[in-house]
């Protein structure tokens, strides 16, 4: 969908690029991706999936539906052994997928499949990373399955430099998180290394849904904007239509996640598996137009 | 004011989730403040003595020397209340939990041995304590779970995985995530992200300290060779760490065989495994090509974990410890051995030491070995294994 990029440069500046380089760089994709949603005049919905689950099949499924319901982004996570920033609804997800014998290459196959019309933001556990090659080697098969971005939740500042510099070179953005326990000195600091979108996490927590929005979100995501360039997302918690509702009047993006995957844990289908997020989602995309 | 060790050569870091940093943050200062605040050393040396027995003796196993062959001397954490070395780390951490002023307290178990230390400290303190541990470590370990529970702690069960340790510490970094601004969490081993190696080091050092000053008191001179135990590595390190400098001291680590090195059935993170990242750092893990981390398998619950502290790594790296590893079999003979030989019933953790030895006799002066902890807990798990009765 997107033109070769070097349409606007002078030919014959450089050498000409590979006929299978992906043509813009993920931090320009996600960048992309937020701005048609705010010139929509709402927030961007990024649904959150897990690659695999609950089978390979229904996960292709469901990233399709995600495409066809009004998602903006992706976040598909890898599945994990160990996921530690996770509640109960994903690890399980997570275990189920690699009982299932899900891979990292099941993950980029997900990818895959709709990266051409979506940008797609890996979350993935720093050993995976790490156990494929490091950084450098993930960002290539990353790029080449068309990802535009990642998340990884247990590289904090302060580890990630390396990494970060090795997904740039590569053009895939490393999307960082800020908690509610993060200083401000130290927010600011991830916020100025940010690729792509900072990750709110909305609630001193581990993934999974919540009653209700915390009270001090609203003043945790102003502050985040005040610091940041790239847009703010917010995740952790959002269950339900309204929630996201009310994150969008005041983030960048929103990203539902354990709500969904619960709805594909008892599908007995992939096409059971795509109805069943693409009602919520449909749902959430006109709460958050309104 | 000194600093901490966040990294070991390239081991170790601060492998978690953002919500954790700023309390992981807290806790270094707060290490580094009480360290050298006089009336918490004081408090905690006065504790260390009035209230786990330090110092622990240093016993020349005679019986045991003249089997082996060459002069043994058992570092007796066996004897420090509770039965274990684990109240050296979780007493000093819980105290650092009041001065941080934080109410509530968790810990993971595996052999049920720190669950019990923390529980302990918990008591002695007045703090509320909630110990995560794997459904089949409480089915191994019973007698350690009624204990917790009659020192006042919640023991939660975890049914994730194999329900063993690695998932037990795994449900109490999520809880910590999900509690931080009021609980410390008591790590029972010298692993996790920055500080908690380089804390539980700190706290177990007192093991090393005690047996090289006995040493020199005893023999005149240091020992040939330092051995331990190793699953996530505190009493290794703690009993390593103040002969580092010693360079004739030999330091032997001895890991979980398990069925066997050549089988998936094993512990031996550090010989048998790869570079990862488990629980907050980076150091030698078990684990598959994929970078899932892969189940360990030990008889005894408290060496059955698939990571290793970062500091550990990082010594054998440079060679200046080595690692090497005992098999269950192994490991429940020298169970029996011991107990029979010197009166001493020794966890199945501390037999692993102890199985090593009796195939590696010294060869010259004397040897010192970390006798972790006792075996009272692990004799249901012993004569499962063995078929049979003590005596047989």
């Amino acid at each position: 969908m997107t033109p070769l990029s070097n349409s606007g440069e002078a030919p014959g500046s450089h050498p000409p690029a590979p006929v299978t380089a992906v043509p813009t760089t993920g931090e320009e994709r996600i960048a992309g991706a937020f701005r048609e949603a705010r010139e929509e005049g709402r927030a961007a919905l990024m649904p959150y999936m897990m690659a695999g689950f609950p089978d390979r099949e229904s996960s292709l499924a469901v990233a399709a539906a995600y495409v066809d319901s009004g998602a903006d982004l992706i976040e598909l996570g890898v599945p994990f052994s160990d996921p530690l920033a996770d509640g109960p609804t994903i690890h399980d997800a997570a275990t189920k997928a690699l009982e299932a014998g899900a891979t990292l290459a099941t993950t980029l196959e997900v990818c895959r499949s709709v990266s051409e019309r979506i940008p797609v933001v890996l979350m993935i556990y720093a050993n995976m990373v790490f156990a494929h090659g490091g950084a450098a080697e993930f960002a290539r098969l990353a790029r080449a399955a068309g990802a535009a971005g990642a998340i990884i939740p247990d590289l904090p500042l302060g580890e990630a430099e390396d990494v970060r510099e090795a997904f740039a070179a590569a053009g895939l953005a490393l999307v960082p998180l800020v908690a509610p326990t993060t200083p401000p000195e130290r927010r600011a600091r991830i916020c100025a290394v940010a690729r792509g979108f900072v990750y709110v996490v909305s609630t001193v927590g581990t993934t999974g849904e919540r009653a209700e929005v915390p009270a001090s979100l609203a003043e945790l995501v102003a502050a985040t904007k005040a610091d940041a360039v790239t847009p703010v997302a917010v995740g952790f918690g959002i269950g339900t239509a309204a929630q996201a509702a009310e994150v969008g009047r005041i983030a960048d993006g929103v990203i539902v996640g354990s709500r969904l995957v619960r709805a594909t844990a008892g599908a007995g289908s992939p096409q059971a598996a795509a109805d069943a997020v693409a009602g919520f989602l449909s749902e959430a995309r006109v709460a958050l137009a309104e | 004011m000194s600093a901490i060790e966040e990294r070991f050569g390239p081991y170790g870091g601060r492998y978690v989730p953002e919500t954790l940093i700023a309390a992981l943050d807290e806790l270094t200062a707060a290490w580094i403040e009480a360290r050298e605040d006089a009336d918490f050393v004081a408090r905690l040396e006065l504790l260390r003595r009035d209230f786990i027995g330090r110092p622990t003796p240093l016993y020349l196993a005679q019986r045991l020397s003249e089997r082996v062959g060459s002069k043994v001397y058992l570092k007796r954490e066996d004897l420090a209340h509770t039965g274990a070395h684990k109240i050296n780390n979780a007493l000093g951490q819980a105290l650092l939990a009041e001065r941080m002023g934080k109410p509530r307290v968790i810990a993971e178990t595996g052999a049920g041995q720190h669950g019990v230390a923390t529980a302990t400290a918990c008591a002695l303190l007045g703090l509320e304590c909630v110990v995560y541990m794997g459904t089949e470590d409480i089915r191994r370990q019973a007698p350690n779970v009624e204990r917790m529970r009659l020192l006042g702690a919640e023991v939660a069960p975890v049914e994730a995985g194999a329900r063993t340790l690695k998932e037990a510490v795994s449900a109490a970094i999520r809880d910590w995530v999900a509690n931080v601004e009021t609980t410390h969490y008591v790590i029972g081993s010298a692993v996790g992200p920055a500080p908690y190696p380089a804390l539980v080091r700190d706290l177990q050092r007192v093991i090393g300290e005690e047996a090289r000053e006995q040493s020199l008191a005893a023999e005149g001179a240091l020992p040939a060779r330092v051995i331990a135990c190793v699953g996530g590595g505190s009493n290794a390190i703690g009993i390593f760490s103040p002969f580092v400098a010693d360079a004739e001291v030999a330091l032997i680590g001895v890991e979980a065989a398990g069925e066997g090195l050549d089988t998936l059935r094993h512990g031996a993170s550090l010989g048998a495994g790869s570079t990862g990242v488990l629980h907050g750092s980076l150091s030698a893990v078990l684990a598959d090509e994929e970078g899932q981390i892969l189940e360990a398998h030990s008889v005894s619950a408290g060496l059955d974990y698939p990571g290793v502290g970062p500091e550990h790594a990082q010594l054998r790296d440079t060679g200046r410890a080595t690692y090497v590893s005992i098999s269950d079999r192994q490991a429940l003979a020298a169970f029996g051995r011991l107990s029979r030989l010197e009166g001493i019933i020794p966890a199945l953790e501390s037999s692993h030491a102890i199985a090593w030895l009796l195939e590696n006799p010294g060869e010259s002066g004397f040897d010192v070995l970390c006798l972790s902890g006792r075996g009272d807990k692990d004799l249901a798990e012993y004569l499962e294994q063995t078929g049979k009765g003590a005596g047989g």
